[in-house]
């Protein structure tokens, strides 16, 4: 197996790409390490939606979370409703925040199982729940972070950014879940043919509903970090998330289809995602021909890593 | 090799003045270093009816592939009734009904004759293919109850197997002059077996090419008017049909085990097991006994197997020992796992007992499949290869594997010997037996009578009813299909 037969390595070659031009307009090697750290920091966020989206994506077609980024909304907005600021109140804040995202997990799964809607209508009927809830329990106030958690998410150990150490530390977890767990084989089984897992004694049921479960964790982890990030919850704070949250799973190598899925990919396609919008951004070009250059290169990407799959 | 025999020497069949409609001359087909096909000439005319039988991983088909023009040879020239390079197959009139039943599920059957029949074309294309359908299934299947209208994923896997047979000698923009069938009959009961094995006879009478491919010794027999015999990618025999005897047959594709093996009967120490499946629809087995399901094919066998083992594993828990197993016969839509290994195909039912820590031990995984491949022969290099790399039988032998390798007291099967060849067969079948004297339940369902036979205890499917129940000394061929049909269409 070579580098370049591996699925994840155009998200990383297209990231270099993006890098280079980019970092040859900033001031010498200062300019380009500060672009390091500002890739490295936007793309955890994006790494981790998309952890757990690309677990969601592995069951195959038809299995998609959009509640994403009204999880995020609805996680960072009652956690940081429930510090108010205060101090101490960091671990609790984050237990908030969780056990939101499991309670939107449940939520999402039970739609999904008891009233046998497709994922797709159930996680976006529930995220307008969730949205709504936020929007209620928000009601226009924007509550500061407790100031060592402000400090936490915007800082850096050792040089390197804390929310990236913790996306780091996540997507070697989720590598060891999706490559060496029973899980992640079953997993993988149900996403290449979800009848055949069901009669090979995979517990299909308990699978579907411990991914939902783990993407919705995600989503408010994420949130939670990006509201202690920004410095306050955001209703609009998980609007661009969901459309990352998938692309960093196509991008990354991961198969739409199902059942092959992969992790590195998700940390190469994040860092592009930033790099090519601060690419754009750096030669000054406006608004409508930043998206319309994002999707052509986005496209062009997809379309040379999945071409060469098919040829190996 | 000069084992090797040229097909022009062929003694029965039609006056050699008519032109070839296949010709393979001295024909290489190689995977990277898997010999597919070492060399191997044929020729098929007008009339004939070519018997093709050999092992699983014989070559048959790549053979088939070549002779439909879905492979380019390595070495060597194929002709199609004078023409060489692609589409030359089609235009010659070749039609392919495949093993791994090949039809578009969510196409309907006549929208499927579109697909070896490209020119079907043009506004109306769908009301001729319906025709031609409908004129192919009546004349190959008096009196089937498939409409051309029918989607095809609704249709049992004997009403697709129906269907593509049917597809095969529809009438279309180019006629079907030489049609072949791998395996057309393993999941037809023997009815409508018969039908086929009848129309067979019409279509070469007409003029027509049938090659035809089966495990099943006694139809290839009864059809055929010229047998070949593969092995290890060359053929290493061929004679006329009424020049073999099945013990000749069995002898030329030369498997060591005997078939003998199968005939073995369990002691009576069966029939004192405790109870352990009793089902609404009457099914009941003992422990340690191997129960046969029978009656012919759609009647509801495969129904109660599959709500019977939905009932006793829960989709919200898996455990080191799971309460029971399934074997699938139908390996694409309900065993393989198609991006997968061999060997994680294999060790699929039984991760949980193979983890520490929820994490596979992956030495310990790998010591189960080497295991299991030479314990079941699986013809594989190594068991990281692909599934798909294996020849169908052969993986067939990796679903029995995936599922002998639990320790589940309870093994459902699903018609599991399609496309499995004699000497497999003879081994898995000792193998179940040697399993049940072990302890362990077997219920199985399947479509070819014989094999039924084995069993310790038959049930006689009719109209999704249970019409007989049979055991010891009462399982004979005649009970069961006097069980299978209303009295008043047994068989002629």
């Amino acid at each position: 197996m070579t580098l370049l037969s591996k699925p994840w390595i155009w998200a990383y070659l297209a990231a270099a790409l993006t890098f280079v031009p980019t970092a040859m307009l900033s001031q010498g090697v200062g300019g380009a390490w500060e672009l390091v750290l500002a890739a490295l920091t936007f793309a955890a966020f994006s790494v981790l939606v998309g952890l757990g989206q690309m677990l969601v994506i592995t069951m195959g077609p038809g299995n998609i979370d959009l509640s994403i980024p009204a999880t995020m909304t609805l996680a960072g907005t009652l956690s940081l409703k429930y510090m108010d600021g205060a101090a101490g109140t960091g671990a609790a804040g984050l237990a908030v925040a969780l056990a939101v995202g499991l309670a939107c997990g449940a939520g999402n799964y039970l739609l999904i199982r008891l009233l046998r809607i497709p994922p797709i209508i159930a996680t976006l009927a529930a995220s307008f729940l969730y949205q709504s809830l936020a929007i209620w329990s928000n009601r226009g106030l924007r509550i500061k972070p407790p100031a060592w958690l402000a400090d936490f998410a915007t800082g850096a150990a050792l040089g390197v950014p804390n929310v990236a150490v913790v996306a780091g530390l996540l997507a070697v977890l989720f590598w060891v879940l999706l490559e060496r767990s029973v899980y992640g084989r079953w997993l993988s089984a149900i996403g290449q043919n979800q009848r055949a897992a069901r009669l090979a004694g995979v517990p299909v049921d308990l699978v579907r509903m411990a991914t939902y479960l783990i993407s919705a964790v995600m989503a408010a982890l994420c949130g939670f970090l990006l509201s202690c990030f920004s410095g306050g919850a955001a209703l609009n704070m998980g609007a661009e998330y969901l459309l990352i949250s998938i692309a960093v799973v196509v991008i990354g190598g991961s198969s739409i289809a199902g059942g092959n899925s992969n992790v590195p990919g998700i940390w190469g396609a994040s860092l592009f995602l930033f790099l090519i919008v601060s690419m754009l951004n750096s030669y000054g070009l406006g608004a409508g021909v930043r998206l319309i250059m994002t999707g052509v290169i986005i496209i062009a990407i997809v379309a040379v890593a999945s071409g060469s799959r098919r040829a190996s | 090799m000069g084992e090797a025999v040229s097909a022009q020497s062929g003694v029965a069949g039609p006056p050699p003045a008519a032109a070839a409609l296949v010709e393979l001359a001295a024909v290489r087909k190689h995977f990277g270093a898997v010999r597919a096909l070492d060399g191997v000439s044929l020729a098929i005319r007008p009339g004939e009816c070519l018997g093709l039988v050999g092992h699983n991983g014989a070559g048959k088909s790549t053979l088939v592939s070549l002779l439909n023009g879905g492979l380019e040879p390595t070495e060597g020239t194929i002709r199609f009734a004078g023409l060489e390079g692609p589409g030359a197959a089609r235009r010659a009139g070749v039609r392919t009904v495949f093993q791994e039943l090949s039809l578009c599920p969510n196409l309907t059957v006549a929208e499927n004759l579109r697909i070896p029949d490209h020119d079907l074309a043009g506004p109306g294309w769908r009301r001729r293919a319906r025709a031609a359908v409908r004129e192919s299934l009546a004349q190959v299947f008096p009196g089937h109850r498939i409409d051309p209208d029918d989607t095809v994923a609704d249709l049992t896997l004997a009403e697709r197997q129906m269907a593509e047979i049917a597809i095969g000698f529809a009438s279309g923009t180019i006629p079907a002059r030489l049609v072949i069938l791998d395996e057309p009959t393993s999941s037809l009961d023997a009815a409508i077996a018969e039908q086929l094995l009848a129309h067979i006879r019409r279509f070469c009478a007409r003029g027509g090419a049938v090659i035809f491919i089966s495990h099943l010794l006694g139809e290839v027999l009864s059809v055929a008017s010229r047998i070949v015999v593969m092995r290890d990618g060359l053929i290493t025999d061929e004679r006329p049909a009424g020049a073999f005897t099945r013990q000749g047959l069995v002898a030329a594709m030369g498997h060591v085990g005997s078939v003998a093996v199968a005939a073995v009967r369990p002691g009576p120490q069966a029939a004192s097991g405790e109870v352990t499946v009793e089902t609404p629809e009457g099914i009941r087995a003992r422990r340690g006994e191997v129960v046969g399901l029978a009656g012919l094919a759609g009647h509801g066998q495969a129904e109660a197997l599959k709500r019977l083992y939905l009932g006793r594993v829960s989709g919200w828990q898996a455990s080191r020992t799971p309460a029971a197993v399934f074997v699938a016969g139908d390996r694409v839509r309900d065993g393989l796992m198609p991006l997968w290994s061999v060997r994680r195909n294999l060790t699929l039912s039984r991760l949980v007992a193979l983890a520490r820590a929820g994490l596979v031990d992956r030495a310990a995984e790998r010591s189960l499949a080497e295991d299991w491949r030479s314990r079941i022969g699986i013809r594989t290099a190594d068991t990281a290869d692909p599934i798909l790399s294996l020849s169908g039988g052969n993986q067939q032998k990796v679903l029995f594997a995936r599922a002998l390798a639990t320790d589940a007291p309870l093994v459902v099967m699903d018609d599991p010997m399609r496309g499995v060849d004699v000497g497999t067969k003879a081994e898995v079948h000792a193998m179940i037996r040697a399993e049940a004297g072990r302890g362990r339940t077997f219920l199985w369902y399947s479509t070819e009578t014989e094999e039924t036979c084995l069993c310790d205890r038959v049930f006689v499917f009719r109209n999704g009813r249970i019409s007989a129940e049979l055991t010891g000394a009462e399982i004979t061929e005649e009970r069961i299909l006097e069980a299978s049909f209303e009295m008043k269409e047994v068989r002629p």
